[in-house]
């Protein structure tokens, strides 16, 4: 009923104006995951960044495949080995009326450490910043304390808020790392309830209801291309049935993560269609490299025989990734050979670092060779509901090296569970996730790879404490190169050194459906972002 | 009667406590939030920072010394999703639970007392005994089933009601609700056919028993020998007689309604109360877990409570000594 209003009204304006393009008018999402704040700087997550997308931009943007852009900086370049300088782009208001300048990112970077009640701090993304300068309202120059290559990348991920809306005179801020002083902030309410909700983005936001959703309304003095549509609606329907259910009955244009079983269906309704492209997200089998016993491995008398570089092997060539990609993930993925997909920064071009193969003979052998010619008993700790299919693939994995000698079990619990016992390094094995927050290989290498070491923030997630002094090595002076060509080589050396010591299993690339009427398209994000200002009405 | 009511508001609180300590230690041993709640692309450091920063680091003990020094206070914690205080966030999905649940109630008794009293009348006959047949299903096929069902049948194929989700709404009494708002209760006859279905065969069953009692009674005979209308005999003066039965049992099934229509809630992506507490048992989020179970059994201890005291007042055989329950 409503979508054949829809289109009723799309016509009337097309016939109304027929000299300028149709801007449609409403345009109703079913996303899969709440946002659970309209505060940008909140909670670092991916819900709330992408919302915040619509609404509050950043200096450096992030296209569809997470190439970098200019948005509120019109270039950017080093000026040398520490300092970093933005040129601002003129002539962008916030949606109260106040011009954009350099002091309102000064403002945003003094705002981002302390914002109350947070549970995961834009730190992560503000922290390399030790200084920054204003010689001019319209050029920003940042300190580092180091060469700082992802400086502009890591600039794209979270949003600028305006100093003047909220009383504060930027140009007075004594810039400090950890907090300016005592200036005012907004609340976190402030920005749920649309007070302080004061962009520069395509939308602005009309209203942020828990539960039943958001409404944004286009922006009527956005410095780009006026979004194309008035009003968008974003309702949170976060079970797979009724998602689905609402995009049949019309209740909803577009949705987020059909689930797979249901997009031959959708791809086979009249007036729906189904837009899938790979994603940064590498699902992967870490493995412990340290423990002695290891806790989930049994029938080696305490050895733990992952330590031995040919039985990671053997485990890696007994996995046949082609027939889960084609049967648990109905060919919505595509097999990995490292952690981030082709074609991406610090990824092999697509060919040169290809899967390992299936070769459960080889593997046989290899384990024979490491004394295990009976193989062992294993468990692999899965998550059960955070990933596509993510207990299957698991056991997919079990049955495969079960085959091949190794006696394998699989521990699958809930995410909540999940993460806090491979935390607590309970598993041997485990199936898990990564998606490359900034686009490109360091990501992975350092969360997943380097030796976790506070100082440096390496090994966040190396939950299989793999330690390679030579992967370090490289990804330090990758991470302290500034030209790119050769960082990229760099991260391409790190990569191979992980990839040939089998310090990890890389399994497939999630690739993302959306699922939308015909009467609108979409082009896939590699970051699984569903952003209403790239959904165009079809021509 | 005194001496009575505070035994029972001392055995409530303790009742209160005793929750209180199992689900906060109950959720601590499954898991850490800040595991799922950060950004994966966090360091040591700010993970370690974020723990100190809500306390995490410290024994579940004092955590726990800390949680009931302020629930003394009337403070039970912030949300660590929301980064809002738990109460104001039930308070918030209140209005939307309590308008599904009234609602729900109304279509149980719409559906269940005329189909009761009918089976009732002709308990014998084909009519009764297919009534009853039906009322099983209603008993027995579960929730989500219905619910899809519902959405499959009404939303896509006839596409006569919407999906999910809640319209619009008004505010009435402080309170948001939709049920009074003219783009809003559409959204809500699905999900209160199905809350009201398991709730409907309930009605029936007891409506039916009640009738075929009343029936026997000498004032039916009356009523008939004045030569009232079979219609009028049931759906006035028998209806009255049954009606006290049904409404006690209603009464206690809507704090059910209110407190665990979590399944119904998540079909119809219905924001209410429920769909709250099962977000936050995902993430983790414990303060708004405590505050939720907390208020759900401080419901069923006042509605318990009433109806003890309802019962002592109206049925004197019925002891005030403390044993009556």
């Amino acid at each position: 009923m409503t979508l054949r209003f829809l289109r009723l009204t799309t016509l009337a304006v097309v016939t109304a104006l027929p000299a300028l393009p149709a801007l449609a008018q409403e345009l109703r999402i079913g996303i899969a995951s709440e946002p659970s704040s309209a505060d940008p700087h909140f909670h670092n997550v991916g819900p709330n960044n992408q919302l915040r997308r619509n609404f509050f931009e950043s200096l450096v943007g992030a296209d569809e495949n997470q190439k970098l852009y200019p948005k509120l900086a019109v270039s950017w370049k080093p000026l040398d080995d520490t300092r970093w300088e933005f040129k601002l782009r003129e002539g962008v208001t916030f949606s109260d009326g106040s011009p954009f300048d350099a002091y309102d990112v000064v403002y945003t970077l003094c705002r981002i450490p302390g914002v109350p009640d947070s549970p995961s701090l834009f730190t992560t993304y503000t922290k390399a910043a030790r200084d920054v300068e204003v010689p001019d309202p319209m050029t920003l120059i940042v300190h580092t304390d180091a060469p700082y290559p992802l400086l502009p990348t890591e600039f794209s991920t979270w949003g600028i808020i305006s100093a003047k809306a909220n009383g504060v005179d930027g140009a007075a801020i004594d810039f400090s790392p950890d907090g300016c002083g005592d200036i005012a902030y907004p609340a976190t309410q402030a920005f749920n309830d649309g007070t302080a909700a004061i962009g520069t983005g395509p939308f602005l936001l009309d209203s942020f209801r828990r539960g039943e959703g958001v409404d944004l309304v286009r922006n009527p003095t956005y410095w780009g291309d006026a979004a194309p549509w008035e009003k968008v609606s974003m309702k949170p329907l976060t079970s797979d049935g009724p998602r689905v259910a609402a995009l049949f009955a019309g209740d909803v244009d577009f949705i987020e993560k059909p689930p797979l079983q249901d997009l031959a269906r959708i791809a086979g309704q009249d007036g729906l269609q189904v837009v899938q492209g790979i994603s940064n997200r590498v699902i992967y089998l870490h493995m412990d490299h340290a423990q002695e016993p290891s806790p989930m491995i049994t029938g080696t008398d305490g050895k733990n025989p992952l330590k031995d570089v040919r039985v990671r092997e053997a485990l890696s060539l007994a996995i046949n990734r082609d027939a889960i990609v084609a049967r648990i993930m109905d060919g919505v993925a595509v097999a990995a050979g490292e952690l981030l997909p082709a074609g991406m920064f610090g990824a092999h071009e697509d060919g040169d670092m290809p899967p390992a193969p299936y070769d459960p003979d080889r593997a046989k052998a290899l384990l024979t060779e490491a004394g295990y010619p009976n193989g062992f008993g294993i468990t692999i700790g899965s998550p059960n509901d955070r990933y596509i299919n993510d207990a299957q693939v698991a056991q997919a994995v079990a049955q495969m090296w079960s085959r091949l000698g190794v006696t394998t079990d699989i521990d699958a619990v809930t995410a909540s569970t999940f993460f806090s016992r491979r935390n607590k390094y309970e598993f041997s094995v485990y199936l898990a996730g990564w998606g490359s927050g900034t686009g490109e290989m360091s990501s992975p290498l350092k969360a997943l790879l380097a030796t976790r070491d506070t100082d440096r923030g390496y090994g966040g997630t190396n939950r299989g404490q793999y330690s390679n002094p030579d992967l370090d090595a490289v990804l330090t002076e990758a991470l302290a190169t500034v030209d790119d060509t050769k960082r990229q080589e760099l991260l391409r050396e790190a990569s191979r050194i992980g990839m040939a010591d089998w310090a990890i299993l890389p399994l497939h690339f999630e690739v993302t459906p959306w699922a939308m009427t015909d009467k609108v398209t979409y082009i896939p994000r590699v970051e699984q972002y569903t952003l209403p200002y790239f959904i165009k009405p079809a021509e | 009667m005194l001496v009575y009511l505070l035994r029972r508001i001392a055995q409530s609180v303790f009742v209160a406590l005793a929750m209180m300590v199992i689900v906060f230690f109950g959720i601590y041993m499954i898991g850490n939030p800040i595991d799922i709640l950060i950004s994966p692309d966090a360091t040591p450091a700010e993970i370690e920072e974020t723990m100190v920063r809500f306390g995490f680091d410290q024994p579940i003990w004092q955590q726990f010394v800390t949680f009931i020094g302020n629930a003394v206070q009337g403070d039970l914690g912030r949300s660590f999703v929301h980064g809002e205080s738990a109460v104001t966030l039930i308070l918030h999905y209140m209005p939307a639970t309590l308008e599904l649940a009234a609602l729900g109630l109304f279509f149980s008794v719409l559906i269940g007392v005329p189909l009761g009293v009918y089976a009732g009348y002709k308990a014998d006959k084909w009519q009764g005994k297919a009534i009853m047949t039906g009322s099983i299903f209603g008993f027995s096929l579960p929730n989500f089933w219905v619910g899809m069902l519902l959405i499959l049948v009404f939303a896509v194929e006839l596409r006569w009601l919407p999906s999910t989700g809640r319209g619009d709404t008004v505010e009435v009494l402080g309170m948001r609700l939709s049920i009074f708002a003219p783009g809003g209760l559409q959204y809500m006859i699905l999900p209160a056919i199905t809350l009201a279905l398991y709730k409907a065969s309930l009605v029936t069953r007891l409506a039916r028993a009640g009738t075929q009692e009343a029936l026997t009674q000498d004032f039916v005979k009356f009523a008939r020998a004045k030569g009232l209308s079979e219609t009028r005999i049931l759906f006035v003066h028998v209806l009255k007689t049954i009606m006290i039965p049904i409404i006690t049992v209603l009464g206690l099934e809507l704090g059910s309604m209110i407190a665990f229509a979590v399944v119904t809630e998540t079909v119809f992506a219905w924001p209410g109360m429920g769909k709250l507490l099962i977000d936050s048992i995902l993430t983790l989020d414990r303060p708004v877990i405590v505050a939720y179970l907390m208020m759900t059994v401080l419901i069923f201890i006042v509605i318990n409570l009433v109806v003890d005291i309802v019962y002592t007042i109206l049925d004197p055989r019925v002891r005030v000594t403390g044993e009556a329950t």
